[in-house]
């Protein structure tokens, strides 16, 4: 076996070595029930051209990978990775290497986390990020835990009801064990797409522990951050900032500025693949106050003993490992590579390229909400928007499978998880789509009504 | 310096903090100059100006304060040069206990990147992406066959993410069934990542000694089980490195009592083709891709964190679920891969989308690659390569137990009481010879202890070139033992300040320093 090293004559010295015959005689200790029904029934092995020409095949079973005019979004995006991201990710001294708790031999790994921790905290303009989490879903509801933990008396959370249904559910899974907090959805605001302000003011007291906005959110739309976070805070709580799209933060108003105390989120937009839904990176940033209250890992700086700059983990009495049942979270693994992916990017892209990107994906999305109006394809809500946009249609399953036939994924149907919409399409543009592909968006929606 | 074209202001900076100019990289702010970039965005600086018009000014920022400007060749420059400080499987010996660093074949991340899939929108209508789907339903099906369960999510993205969906599910199940028991039992050789997912999922630990052998005996077990205690979570092979030989006794005493039996599947690698989890009577097991099934562990993860149970629990599993549905019209013959989310008794989800996929894709290479019978001969390599190095370092780092080792060691020594030297000085001492250390400290019933996990893709080679530098650390540090105190010594830094990083931590880069 190709990945194995060991000869014939290598096993046969090793167990001479170890006073045994056979190598099975080293697992004879093993209850032999046991032994006798664990052969794995699978194919026997194969050489690297069977593999890779078998899990080809499976790649090319995903038509809608290639080959269509996509405007799919909806917490996933489509943007473009530069070479040198890939470049950077794959050095196997990076890939490799496993948590750097030895960190004389990991200053590569804990530098780059130490950078992203800064690019995070300068993009959501909050003083402190982590290393990492899974993705954003999962991070919001850390966050959660998170506020829970500095305001341990409050109990009622109020969550957009224009946050990702997934984010939503995921959160309703990472709080149903605890029985102590009380999940409240607070409805929207039907011509904004926004929260409902006054239905929020109603949750606005001393049982309130955190509100959980999406920014922009599922619909595109850029709720009115800075008033929710002062709403928030007149309640004596905490403001939490999800962004699933964090392009919007290079140009958008950081979380951080408009009264976020936690801002968190999904980061594939910098520089990973769609992979179909993952791995991608969670993100979360706070406040100096609550760092001790964060989950996951962190990196600080120190010295080594000739007093030089080192960077290493740090504050790991927060976690699972050192405190066990009184760890701030369960993680341990976490998406460390696609946070160095992240770094990457965001360095390559830097200050204006960041910028220029965020402004492009408004101005595209933007001409293509106009180019469908201009179609007869109204926008369901009139909140602003980043880089996707809800248009109102009659039925829009139907509408997909016709754009589908002519070649372009149109967007996302959101009846499912929000029915009394009335018919409603998500569209989202980046810098991927070309003029000319919006054009063909509006040619087969029109057409297809 | 790493800026050697107009490193005017970079070099200015450092002159102002002259303890910094002896690092070797610096940080991506301090190379930054006002105006470089590293890509080109079409529409440029225009774009941006029309995009705050169309916004709106109250909407926007103006600045990303402190943000890097660099070239494409910079950046290159930069990470690459990081990558140089670390250590990494490919390149060095890591035989870092309960973590499996083996090999990870290059072709696995060759596959992930197919454009197939690396390019498939996890809200592709599923009629798309078929192959994707069926790769997932294939590992499912091969997980469930090489753990012995019944039914597999691949959803959760890490191990702690699988216990906690274990956990949640012993609790919806109870829960269907009327009444919640609230402990469950751990014993004191666990992963701390058990103690935690516990309290996440709303359970009290109850923590289990091990026996005087390093192994949980189903009589203490039978002591301590209650109407209240819903479950038992232990990993097996446990983290001293040998099987709980009991464990189907274990099993049988919990099921008796009502309670289940959680296996943490940490310890995977081995296990393949030695003994199934479900034969065991596990009811629940976690499953590290990163681990036993090679995916990279990327300095702390991405990993993924399948979960497998048995029938009983199927319908508690996250959600969405994969399944065939047969083509509506006729002429399809096989039917359709879809996603199942009308689950009711699911726990819920665990994250957006389907889980990993990019790990998945990984894994499933390397089950094809090394086939049933390779995935055997894997875990019996492990395991020989683990008993060989205990036994040859016998003398001066005997074992912590005398139970047979399975693929991992734990090992001890008296080199405080000799000469004051620490476990931890000879994990620093290992970094001059190029090895990775062992795990340390841990399992925390062991003084000193030293985790050695050589995997089966290490050849005898290097297995003697490591024994014979721990005997030589052995000797220097009765010999002279302040050259073991005092490492690393080969390396461009010395031994790092951990303690000083926690007193006043300095968590990002500032303008002001």
């Amino acid at each position: 076996m190709r990945f194995i090293p060991h000869t014939e004559a290598d096993v046969a010295a090793m167990l001479q070595t170890l006073g045994v015959a056979h190598i099975d005689d080293l697992i004879a200790h093993v209850p032999e029930n046991l032994r006798n029904s664990a052969a794995i029934k699978l194919a026997a092995g194969r050489t690297e051209a069977e593999v890779a020409a078998e899990v080809s095949a499976l790649a090319a079973g995903n038509r809608g990978a290639a080959g269509f005019i996509s405007f799919l979004g909806g917490g996933y995006y489509r943007h473009y990775v530069p070479a040198a991201v890939r470049a950077i990710t794959a050095r196997a001294e990076f890939a490799t290497s496993y948590t750097p708790y030895q960190p004389e031999v990991s200053q590569g790994t804990t530098q780059a986390i130490f950078e992203f921790q800064t690019l995070i905290a300068q993009l959501t303009g909050l003083d402190v990020a982590n290393a990492s989490m899974y993705d954003g879903a999962s991070a919001a509801a850390e966050a959660i835990l998170m506020a829970h933990r500095v305001l341990p008396k409050r109990h009622v959370v109020a969550i957009s009801r224009a946050l990702w249904p997934d984010y939503r559910a995921t959160i309703r899974t990472y709080l149903s064990a605890l029985g102590t907090l009380k999940l409240v959805e607070v409805p929207l605001e039907s011509a904004s797409g926004m929260i409902d302000l006054s239905a929020l003011e109603g949750l606005a007291n001393d049982e309130l522990l955190c509100t959980v906005t999406g920014y922009p959110n599922a619909f595109g739309v850029i709720e009115p951050l800075g008033q929710i976070a002062d709403m928030t805070h007149r309640a004596g709580a905490l403001a939490i900032a999800v962004t699933a799209e964090p392009l919007a933060l290079g140009l958008l108003k950081p979380p951080g500025a408009l009264g976020a105390d936690i801002a968190v989120g999904e980061g594939q937009s910098f520089g990973m693949p769609l992979q179909f839904g993952g791995p991608g990176l969670g993100f979360i940033a706070g406040r100096t106050a609550h760092v001790r209250q964060m989950p996951g890992r962190l990196v600080g700086q120190t010295r080594d003993s000739a007093g030089r700059r080192a960077y290493c983990l740090t504050l790991a009495t927060r976690e699972q490992h050192i405190r066990r049942e009184r760890a701030t979270s369960n993680i341990c693994t976490n998406h460390s590579l696609c946070a160095l992916a992240a770094t990457a990017y965001l360095s390559l892209m830097g200050r204006q390229g960041l910028r220029e990107l965020a402004a492009r994906n408004v101005e595209l999305a933007h001409q293509a909400q106009k180019a469908l109006e201009g179609a007869g394809m109204r926008r369901r809500f009139s909140g602003q928007y980043f880089n996707e946009f809800v248009v109102a249609v009659d039925n829009p399953e139907a509408m997909l499978e016709v754009a589908e036939k002519h070649g372009v994924l149109a967007g996302l149907a959101l009846d499912r998880d929000y029915p009394d919409l009335g018919g409603a399409l998500l569209i989202s543009v980046t810098e991927m789509n070309t003029p000319g592909e919006i054009e063909r968006l509006c040619d087969v929606l029109a057409g297809g009504r | 310096m790493a800026v050697t074209d107009k490193a005017g202001a970079v070099a200015a900076s450092a002159a102002e903090r002259p303890d910094h100019t002896d690092n070797r990289v610096p940080l991506i702010f301090e190379e930054s100059s006002p105006g470089r970039r590293g890509v080109d965005a079409k529409g440029g600086a225009a774009s941006e100006e029309r995009a705050i018009a169309i916004l709106g000014d109250e909407l926007c920022r103006s600045e990303i304060e402190g943000f890097p400007e660099l070239s494409e060749p910079q950046v290159l420059r930069h990470f690459l040069r990081l990558s140089q400080l670390n250590f990494g499987q490919a390149l060095q010996f890591y035989p870092l206990g309960s973590c499996t660093m083996k090999y990870n074949p290059v072709l696995n991340d060759e596959m992930a990147a197919l454009p197939g899939f690396a390019g498939l929108h996890p809200s592709t209508p599923p009629r798309l992406a078929q192959g994707a789907i069926e790769l997932m339903a294939r590992m499912e099906a091969a997980l469930a066959e090489i753990s012995g369960m019944d039914a597999v999510s691949l959803a959760p993205a890490a191990g702690a993410q699988g216990e906690l969906a274990g956990l949640l599910m012993i609790r919806a199940w109870e829960e269907h069934r009327g009444k919640v028991r609230r402990k469950v039992i751990i014993p004191d050789t666990a992963h701390g990542t058990n103690p935690a997912s516990c309290t996440l999922a709303g359970f009290d630990v109850v923590v289990a000694p091990s026996g005087p052998r390093g192994y949980l005996e189903a009589s203490a077990i039978r002591g301590l089980l209650s109407d209240d205690v819903a479950a038992l979570m232990v990993t097996n092979p446990n983290t001293l490195g040998i099987f709980e030989p009991e464990i189907q006794e274990i099993a049988a005493a919990l099921h008796e009592r009502g309670a289940m039996l959680y296996l943490d599947g940490a310890n995977m690698n081995a296990l393949l083709g030695v003994a199934k989890p479900g034969d065991m009577g596990a009811d629940i097991v976690h499953i590290n891709l990163h681990k036993t099934f090679s995916t990279p562990h990327g300095g702390g993860g991405p990993g993924a964190g399948p979960v497998a149970v048995k029938r009983h629990l199927e319908p508690f599993l996250p959600y969405p679920r994969i399944v065939k549905r047969p083509a509506s019209g006729t002429g399809d013959r096989g039917g359709q891969w879809e996603f199942d989310y009308d689950r009711p008794l699911s726990i819920g989800r665990l994250r957006s989308f389907h889980g990993n996929f990019g790990m998945l894709v990984r894994a499933y290479t390397y089950i094809l690659a090394m086939g049933g019978d390779g995935l055997a001969a894997a875990s019996r390599h492990a395991i020989m390569n683990a008993a060989y190095v205990r036994k040859r370092l016998e003398e001066h780092f005997p074992s912590a137990t005398a139970e047979p080792t399975m693929h991992e060691c734990v090992l001890t020594h008296d080199l405080d009481q000799r000469s004051g030297v620490s476990t931890l000085d000879i994990a620093k001492r290992l970094l001059d010879f190029g090895v990775h250390p062992p795990t340390i400290y841990f399992p925390l019933v062991v003084h000193g202890a030293l985790m050695i996990e050589p995997t089966e893709t290490e050849s005898r080679e290097t297995l003697e070139s490591f024994i014979a530098t721990m005997e030589q650390i052995y000797a220097e540090a009765i010999e002279n033992p302040e050259t073991v105190k005092a490492a690393p010594h080969a390396l461009k830094l010395r031994r790092i300040d951990e303690v000083t990083a926690a007193r006043r931590p300095i968590l990002r880069w500032t303008r002001e320093g």
